[in-house]
Parts: structure tokens; C-alpha cells; sequence
């Protein structure tokens, strides 16, 4: 918090609603990775910069109106007119964006440099979720990424449908995903900690419910849960669990669904190897429970309108052994 | 050079009612259909443009009902996706850049001093052209299917693949549409302005807001035919498979982005340049003293127009362009402050060793001053590529560009309406409503947009139909929506106003601001032929230096005979030279006719056989364009 209250300190009114939002939400200015910091350096820089101008201009405006409004006639000697436009409009906007420039190029030559090391994760935009996929272990998986705290990253970003753009606030800026343009976001994660990103170019009905989240962990916590997901799960020790898994294999779901290890291939739709671990459920529509499971396998076009999840007629009972099959799946 | 009289000397056979008769339209419904009178077209321009207005106002103000809070339930995602792109298509296209094409037809030809634009025939055109788009494109909505791409309409979303119905083409062809109707309107303001100047009426004498309107002008002749073809090649692509933007085939989509931007980023300074021009008519009228650093004012405008066309992949700083590359269009994205730092000093000088009235278009120009400073500086930042990348496409941006484009273009246009309309419609606005609505609609404003700035550091993306609670959005968003509609109520305000000054106003002395332009020195409203005798320059504040205003005699020879009253009878106009506007000839006013209607309607039910993919309906307007335009040709070699 001590952080905070600097900066309440300096920015005032707006900061203090930006900064005290950000202790809930994701903000920006609240930066947990190196490029998000960086940023937000350039951010303060800025904001101290704006606000100087913001004022000293606005005086300026208020200040000619109010000595404008007292005189009788246009007053001939004073300031120069020239002495206004040169000086307020030239020299000193000239110098502030002489010192912006320097700030961008500085801040720009910190951010994304390709480096050997860095751990690659494959992230693919679909309609209207986010596939991971892991080189080389065999791990696939949704809408969440695993991720080491302190280790240079490299998010390769494809689509083979239209353009979207992965974006972390708290991590770093937006890296759009064009189909036929590999891009890629590099990176390194300051703080561990679970972050909110989502899809920032509109891509169609379901814009909106394309979220995802990071999780950040140690190098250690994520080397162990690197290894325990390269391995297909094992499996379903519930009865119902185990009922449920031959429920998922018999109607649509295996269709469109994968889970690593059993006879449901399908790529259409988001992998659910480690679906009951994930933290939220449809792309961010809704959390990930039990109750909120059933909910959106019941009815998936209730919570997301659009979305390319038709609604499968299940009884009851199958509903509530699938329901327990993907919760026990981590 | 024609001999100069003082104008009390009016000539019996000629007089101001005689020449009323010879410049009058047809009395109804056919004169409307056939006139080629400035003036009517550019008010009637105004009143078609705030119809959009207020149409894309209310989508903006249901879009508003949907975020107010968390999972409502007010639109569905598609009537949502539909709402934003009808609202940014139609204020862009559709309200702004008209509303300005309808200020500069009304008060080009009024400030230069002479009898109507270039090509009148032509301007009734580009009027009856915007005026079918614009109903073309919420036609949509009588369909069911208003585009929903976005106002930028990005491949690979809005092609066949993944927006199947005809949403696109309304929006594509829409675009393709009105690019003919502002283009051919841009031609005719470079030539009005270059070759119809009263005598004496120098480049160096221009009003500023003239300056403006030949600095937009050249903007669109350079940037426009450029979305056309983006556009164009987007319904190749959707209406006869061509691949152009499909990247599974071997298309860019990239490159889609490229030419959108090339003129969308001078779009914003298309739009931004007349409003500015317009803030410096109304600053030094009301503090009774000339404008500061008119050279500087009006190099800035130049300069703007010329450094916009260097900004446009400031948009797509996210696409994985090479920062190098990229590092270019920062810098110019820096540069382009400038030229807008120098004309806020130079608003300021003025002010400062003036006498300031604040009448409501000044309130207007001061609200418009304090809402552009904000969105000048975070236009700044927004082209720091790094901060870029954390705030495009984001609320942040959605803040910057209302803050620009409704702040600084929106502010400027009431102020005009306030300072013009008593001219145009002859009737005095209500001071007292229109501070009211100034108040109203300055609060609702910042009410409404400057949340979103910090919307965008939470994380809000924008064209989102809904959010989650517990991210930080909803409070702010609630105070959005409430602002959105006390800015609406304000505009209400203003509306009100301008109904009950047609209605009931004060009748208009000819120059009621005591002005200095030569707009002002006609009757309110201003008659047909919009000065019996020319007006002779010999200062860059006419009125308010020459004293009597000396006006024109035709003389005999042909370089001056349009100039006094024979010349409006014949319904003749001056033309002059380039430079120094000296008398070199005379252009004869077109009589009323359907051509243009006739023209504009062909091309209308083209662009319906192409929507439909009807050939029937196509080749129906085709011939009817064709017989308007051979018709037009072969009269205009008839006249002398």
C-alpha cells in the first residue's frame, strides 16, 4: 500500500480513483510484469507533464477571459501577441514533447526483445475463446495461462479466423493476432499473482466474453505443474465421475472437446483436460463451480448469445455425471 | 478594375425585388427538387446532418442504457454490435463531415463575396448523393441487417466467411457511396475559393475559416478516394470473390488496415480543421479585436493538413509492425501538437488584449477550448507507442476520441449554429436557452467521457456489449450513462431553441455580433443572389474597416461586367484570379434543375441493384445516371 499512497500523494483526485479501483480490478497502473511497469513509468512522466499544461493553460484561457471582460476597449500595448505564440505555442510545447520523445524511445528500446531463453507458449485467437499450447510437452489447454514468475517469456499469438488482440493490463500492452502474421509478446512476470486479460479487437458477437487469465507462479510451482500436465489424466476415481466420462464420450460433447488420454479428439471447441482447475468458465462468462457448470452446459446460449456451444439435450442425471466428471478433471 | 459607388445608388430597373425574381427557385415541392442555390443546400445540408445526429445520438444513448450496469439486459449482443457501428458510421460519415460540407456551402460563397459556389449544379449533387446514402444505410434497419463490423469494418470479420448477410455491403457500399458526394463537394470549395473571390479579396485577406475549408478540402480530395478504394475492394471481395484482404488466399489484411487509416487519421483533422476555423470567427468577433498571428493561424491549418497524412499507422501500433517502422509515426504523432499549440495561444493572445462578450457561441469556443485541451494532450500520449499498446482499443481510446470528436468538432458546430443561424434563418436564438444548453451539455460531457479514461486503465476494452461485475467498471460506467443523457438534454435544450427561434425569434438585424466578415453585410436572411453588388476588399476585416463598404459597377468589358447589378440580372457571377483576385471574367449561375436529382438517383439504385445483386436494377440506374450526366454535359455547352 505504501506504494499507493505515493502516488496519491502526486497524482491526486485521478490517480487516487484510477489507483483505488486498481486495488480491485486490473488496472494498468498497478503493474505486475516488467512491460506493464515500464508503461506505467512513462504513464507518471506523462501525467505530471499533462497536468502541468492542462493547468497553466487552462489559467491561461480563464485568466484572458476574465481580463477580457473588465476593459472597454481592445488594449493596445502588453504582451505581444507574437511573444504568446511563439513562447506558448512553440518553445514550451517543443521542449515538453522533446522530453515525451526521449521518454517513448527509452521505454520503447526496454520492451520486448526477443531473447533465447524465454519459455514460448503458442496462443491461438478463436470464436470466441483462447487456446495454450505448451511446445514441446504435449500440454493444451484454455483461456488460461500458466506462467513462471522471473522467466523471459514468449507468447507466440496466431488466428486462422479474424483478428484479435491478447491483452493483460497488468502485464503488458495489447499485441493484436492476425491470421497469416505470427506476432509475438515478450515478456517477463514480476509478481505472482492471478491476472485478468482479454480480447481488446472486436472479433464478432461474443467480443465481449473473451477473457482469460494468467497464473503466475513461482518456477518452481510451475515446473511441477509442467510436469504433472504433460502427463494425460489419469483416471476418474468418483463413480459418478467415471460415469459422467462415459456420458461425455457417448453424445455431442467429445465432438468438439479434447480430453488428453481418452477418445474425445475434437479441436472445436476449448480443450478440457484440466477444465476443473481453470478459473473461470466460457471464456471469463462465467466462474468456474459446479453449479455454474451445469448452468452453462444446460443452457450455453443463455450466457453467451452466439456462442458456437449449441445446446446439447441431456437428462438431468447425464447432466449431473458430466457435471462431476469435468469438475474432478485439474 | 470596376469603377467603385457607394451603395445607396440602387438603379429602378434593377432593383433588389427585380433581382429576387430573376434568382428565385420555383415556388414547392419542385424547387426543392431543383434548386442550385448555396444557401439552400448548405442549410438544407445542416438540418439533413443533425437528423443523423440525433439518430446516431439515441443509438449512443441506448448503448449507454446497456453499460449502465453489469449483465443487462437492455440489447442483445447483435442489436449492440449493430448500435456502435450505425452510431460511429453515421456521426463520422453522415453527421460531421456534412454538417461542416453545410457551413462551408452556406458561408464559402458569403465570405468570399460572390453569388453561389463553382459548380451549383454539382453541389446540389454531392447534397442529393449524402442524403440517398444516408438513407441507404439505415435503410438497413427496415431490413434487419445494419452493418455490424465495427465502423472500421476490419477483414477478416467482414468478409463473406464470417459476415455472411448483407449487413457489410450496407456499410461498404454506403462508404463507397458518399466518398463521390464529399469528394465532388471538395472540388467545388478549391475552385469556389480559388477563382469566384470578390475583388480584392486576397489569399491574405481569406477568412480564416475559408482557409480551413480549402485546407479540408484538399484533405479529402487526397484521403477520400483512398477509403473509397478500401472500401470498394472490401465489396469486391464480398460481392464477386475477389481475394484482396483474405489471408488464408494470399490477401493482406494488413493492408485493408493501411488504406482504412490513410484517410481515417486525416478524417479526424478533415473534421477538426473547419472547427477550428470556425473557433477563430467567433474568438475575435467577441473580443472585438482581430485574431492574433493570423499568419500563424492560418499556417497551422496548412501545416495540420499536410503532417495528418504522415499519422495514420498510429492506429496499428499493436499489429506487430517493427518498432522501428513505428517509431516514424510517434514522432509525427508528437510533431502534429504543434500547429494546435500555436492556434491555442493565439485564441488566448486574443482574448487577453480584447474585450470579451460571452455570448453563447463564445461559451461555446470556451468549452470547446477546455474539452480540446484534454484531448489534445492525451492525443499525445496515445501516439507513445508504448502506452499506445496498454491503451488502444480500449476505453481510454473511446475517451480520447469523443473527447476530440465530440468535444472539439461537436462544441465548435453549436457555437456555429448559435452565431450563423440568425443569418441563415433570418430569426435570434434565445441567449438565455442557449447558455443553458452550453452548461448542460459542457457538464454532461465530462460526466460522460472523462470516466472512460479511467475505464481503460481497469481494463475495459471497448465494443464490449457487457462486463463482469467486480472488475472496478461499474460506478463509472453508471456515471457515464448519466452523463450521456444530461449531455442529450442539453442538446434537447439547443433543439428547443432553434424550433421556437424559427417559430418566434426576434428577427435578425444583418449583423447582429457586429462582425467583420462579408456574410454579415447582406439582409438576414441573406436574399438569392446574396449581393446585388459585389463587395470591394481592401482589409482582412471588411466591415469593421471600410466604412461605408464600397461595392461594385458591371462595367462593359467582359473581366467586369458580372460584378454590379446588370451582372446579377443576367444571374452572373465574377470570376477572378488567383492570387490577388482581380477581375477576370464572368460565370452565368445555372438555372434550377432536376439534373443533379436525376443523376444522384441513378447512382442510388446502382448501388441498391449491387446490394441486392439484382442486374435488372443495376443496369435501371446506370441508364438513368447515364441519361442525368449526358443530359448535364450537353447543357452546359449551351450556355454562353
Amino acid at each position: 500500500m505504501s506504494r499507493h499512497r505515493r502516488v496519491l500523494g502526486v497524482a491526486g483526485v485521478f490517480a487516487a480513483t484510477v489507483a483505488l479501483a486498481g486495488c480491485g480490478g486490473a488496472s494498468m497502473l498497478d503493474p505486475k510484469g516488467s512491460e506493464a511497469r515500464h508503461i506505467a513509468g512513462a504513464w507518471w512522466v506523462m501525467f505530471g507533464l499533462a497536468m502541468f499544461v492542462y493547468v497553466v493553460v487552462a489559467v491561461f484561457i480563464v485568466g484572458a477571459v476574465l481580463r477580457g471582460r473588465r476593459r472597454r476597449r481592445p488594449e493596445g500595448s502588453g504582451i505581444s501577441d507574437g511573444a504568446f505564440v511563439w513562447v506558448g505555442g512553440i518553445i514550451v510545447p517543443a521542449l515538453i514533447l522533446f522530453v515525451i520523445a526521449v521518454v517513448t524511445v527509452d521505454t520503447t528500446a526496454a520492451l520486448r526483445k526477443p531473447d533465447r531463453r524465454a519459455l514460448r507458449v503458442d496462443v491461438r485467437g478463436q470464436d470466441w475463446w483462447w487456446e495454450v499450447r505448451y511446445p514441446g510437452t504435449g500440454i493444451r489447454t484454455a483461456n488460461e495461462l500458466h506462467l513462471p514468475v522471473g522467466r523471459p517469456i514468449e507468447v507466440r499469438l496466431t488466428s486462422d479466423n479474424v483478428i484479435h488482440s491478447f491483452w493483460v493490463p497488468q502485464i503488458g500492452g495489447k499485441v493484436d493476432v492476425i491470421p497469416g502474421q505470427p506476432n509475438y509478446f515478450r515478456f517477463t512476470i514480476e509478481k505472482a499473482g492471478l491476472y485478468r486479460g482479454v480480447c481488446a479487437e472486436f472479433c464478432g458477437v461474443q467480443h465481449a466474453n473473451m477473457a482469460f487469465y494468467v497464473r503466475a507462479e513461482s518456477p518452481g510451482l510451475f515446473d511441477r505443474w509442467e510436469a504433472a500436465h504433460a502427463q494425460p489424466p489419469s483416471e476418474p476415481a468418483d463413480e459418478l465421475a467415471a460415469q459422467g466420462a462415459l456420458v461425455f464420450q457417448r453424445v455431442a460433447c467429445a465432438g468438439c472437446h479434447t480430453v488428453r488420454g481418452t477418445q474425445a479428439v475434437g479441436t472445436k471447441g476449448p480443450d478440457l483436460t484440466d477444465v476443473g482447475s481453470r478459473h473461470a468458465l466460457a471464456a471469463g462468462t462465467l466462474e468456474n463451480s459446479a453449479a455454474s457448470l451445469r448452468r452453462w452446459i444446460a443452457d450455453p446460449q443463455h450466457y453467451k448469445p452466439g456462442a458456437l456451444m449449441p445446446q446439447v439435450p441431456l437428462s438431468g442425471d447425464d447432466l449431473t455425471k458430466i457435471v462431476a466428471y469435468l469438475t474432478s478433471l485439474k | 478594375m470596376a469603377t467603385i459607388t457607394r451603395p445607396e445608388i440602387v438603379d429602378d430597373v434593377l432593383s433588389d425585388e427585380r433581382l429576387e425574381e430573376i434568382w428565385k427557385d420555383p415556388p414547392g415541392f419542385i424547387g426543392f427538387l431543383k434548386t442550385v442555390d448555396h444557401k439552400r443546400i448548405g442549410i438544407r445540408y445542416i438540418y439533413t446532418a443533425f437528423v443523423f445526429f440525433f439518430a446516431s445520438g439515441l443509438l449512443a444513448l441506448v448503448m449507454r442504457l446497456q453499460l449502465a450496469g453489469p449483465n443487462m439486459g437492455v440489447l442483445s449482443p447483435e442489436a449492440y454490435n449493430e448500435f456502435f457501428t450505425m452510431h460511429g458510421t453515421s456521426m463520422i460519415f453522415l453527421f460531421n463531415t456534412p454538417v461542416l460540407a453545410g457551413f462551408g456551402n452556406y458561408l464559402l460563397p458569403m465570405q468570399i463575396g460572390t453569388r453561389d459556389m463553382a459548380f451549383p449544379r454539382l453541389n446540389a449533387f454531392s447534397y442529393w448523393v449524402f442524403v440517398f446514402a444516408g438513407i441507404f444505410l439505415y435503410a438497413s434497419f427496415l431490413v434487419g441487417s445494419p452493418p455490424n463490423g465495427g465502423w472500421f469494418a476490419y477483414t477478416p470479420l467482414t468478409d463473406r466467411v464470417y459476415s455472411a448477410g448483407q449487413n457489410l455491403d450496407f456499410w461498404g457500399l454506403a462508404v463507397v457511396f458518399i466518398g463521390i458526394s464529399t469528394t465532388v463537394g471538395a472540388v467545388n470549395f478549391l475552385v469556389t475559393t480559388i477563382k469566384l473571390r470578390a475583388p480584392g479579396m486576397t489569399l491574405n485577406r481569406l477568412p480564416v475559416f475559408v482557409w480551413s475549408m480549402l485546407v479540408f478540402s484538399f484533405m479529402v480530395v487526397f484521403s477520400v478516394p483512398v477509403v473509397t478504394t478500401a472500401a470498394g475492394l472490401l465489396e469486391l471481395d464480398r460481392l464477386f470473390g475477389t481475394q484482396f484482404f483474405v489471408p488464408a488466399l494470399g490477401g493482406s489484411t494488413l493492408l485493408y488496415q493501411h488504406l482504412f487509416w490513410f484517410w481515417g487519421h486525416p478524417e479526424v483533422y478533415i473534421l477538426f480543421v473547419p472547427a477550428q476555423g470556425m473557433v477563430s470567427m467567433i474568438v475575435p468577433v467577441f473580443s472585438r479585436r482581430a485574431l492574433a498571428g493570423y499568419v500563424w493561424v492560418v499556417a497551422s491549418l496548412v501545416a495540420i493538413g499536410f503532417i495528418s497524412f504522415g499519422v495514420w499507422v498510429h492506429h496499428m501500433f499493436a499489429t506487430g509492425i517493427p518498432p522501428l517502422a513505428i517509431s516514424f509515426f510517434s514522432a509525427v504523432g508528437l510533431v502534429i501538437a504543434i500547429p494546435s499549440g500555436i492556434q491555442f495561444f493565439a485564441w488566448i493572445a486574443t482574448m487577453w488584449k480584447g474585450v470579451v462578450e460571452l455570448t453563447t457561441p463564445m461559451l461555446f469556443a470556451l468549452g470547446f477550448m477546455l474539452i480540446f485541451l484534454l484531448g489534445g494532450i492525451t492525443g499525445v500520449m496515445v501516439s507513445v507507442l508504448p502506452f499506445d499498446w496498454q491503451v488502444t482499443d480500449s476505453y481510454f481510446v473511446v475517451a480520447h476520441f469523443h473527447y476530440v470528436l465530440n468535444g472539439a468538432v461537436v462544441f465548435p458546430i453549436f457555437g456555429a449554429v448559435y452565431y450563423w443561424m440568425p443569418k441563415m434563418i433570418g430569426r435570434m436564438l434565445s441567449e438565455r436557452l442557449g447558455k443553458a444548453s452550453f452548461w448542460t451539455m459542457f457538464v454532461g460531457f465530462n460526466l460522460a467521457f472523462f470516466p472512460m479514461h479511467i475505464l481503460g486503465f481497469l481494463g475495459m476494452p471497448r465494443r464490449v456489449y457487457t462486463y463482469q461485475s467486480g472488475l472496478g467498471w461499474d460506478a463509472l460506467n453508471l456515471l457515464a450513462t448519466i452523463g450521456a443523457f444530461v449531455f442529450a438534454f442539453g442538446v434537447l435544450l439547443s433543439l428547443v431553441n432553434f424550433v421556437w427561434a424559427r417559430w418566434r425569434g426576434a428577427p435578425a438585424p444583418p449583423n447582429p455580433w457586429q462582425a467583420d466578415t462579408l456574410e454579415w453585410m447582406t439582409a438576414s436572411p441573406t436574399p438569392e443572389y446574396n449581393f446585388a453588388q459585389i463587395p470591394v476588399v481592401e482589409s482582412r476585416h471588411p466591415l469593421w474597416d471600410q466604412d461605408p463598404m464600397p461595392v461594385s459597377e458591371s462595367g462593359g468589358d467582359p473581366e467586369t461586367r458580372a460584378l454590379g447589378r446588370e451582372g446579377a440580372a443576367r444571374k452572373e457571377t465574377p470570376l477572378t484570379s488567383g492570387m490577388r483576385a482581380e477581375p477576370a471574367g464572368a460565370m452565368t449561375v445555372p438555372e434550377p434543375t432536376y439534373l443533379p436529382f436525376v443523376l444522384a438517383l441513378g447512382i442510388a439504385v446502382l448501388v441498391a441493384g449491387l446490394l441486392v445483386q439484382a442486374v435488372l436494377i443495376g443496369v435501371l440506374g446506370l441508364v438513368l445516371g447515364a441519361v442525368g450526366l449526358v443530359r448535364w454535359t450537353w447543357r452546359t455547352a449551351e450556355t454562353p
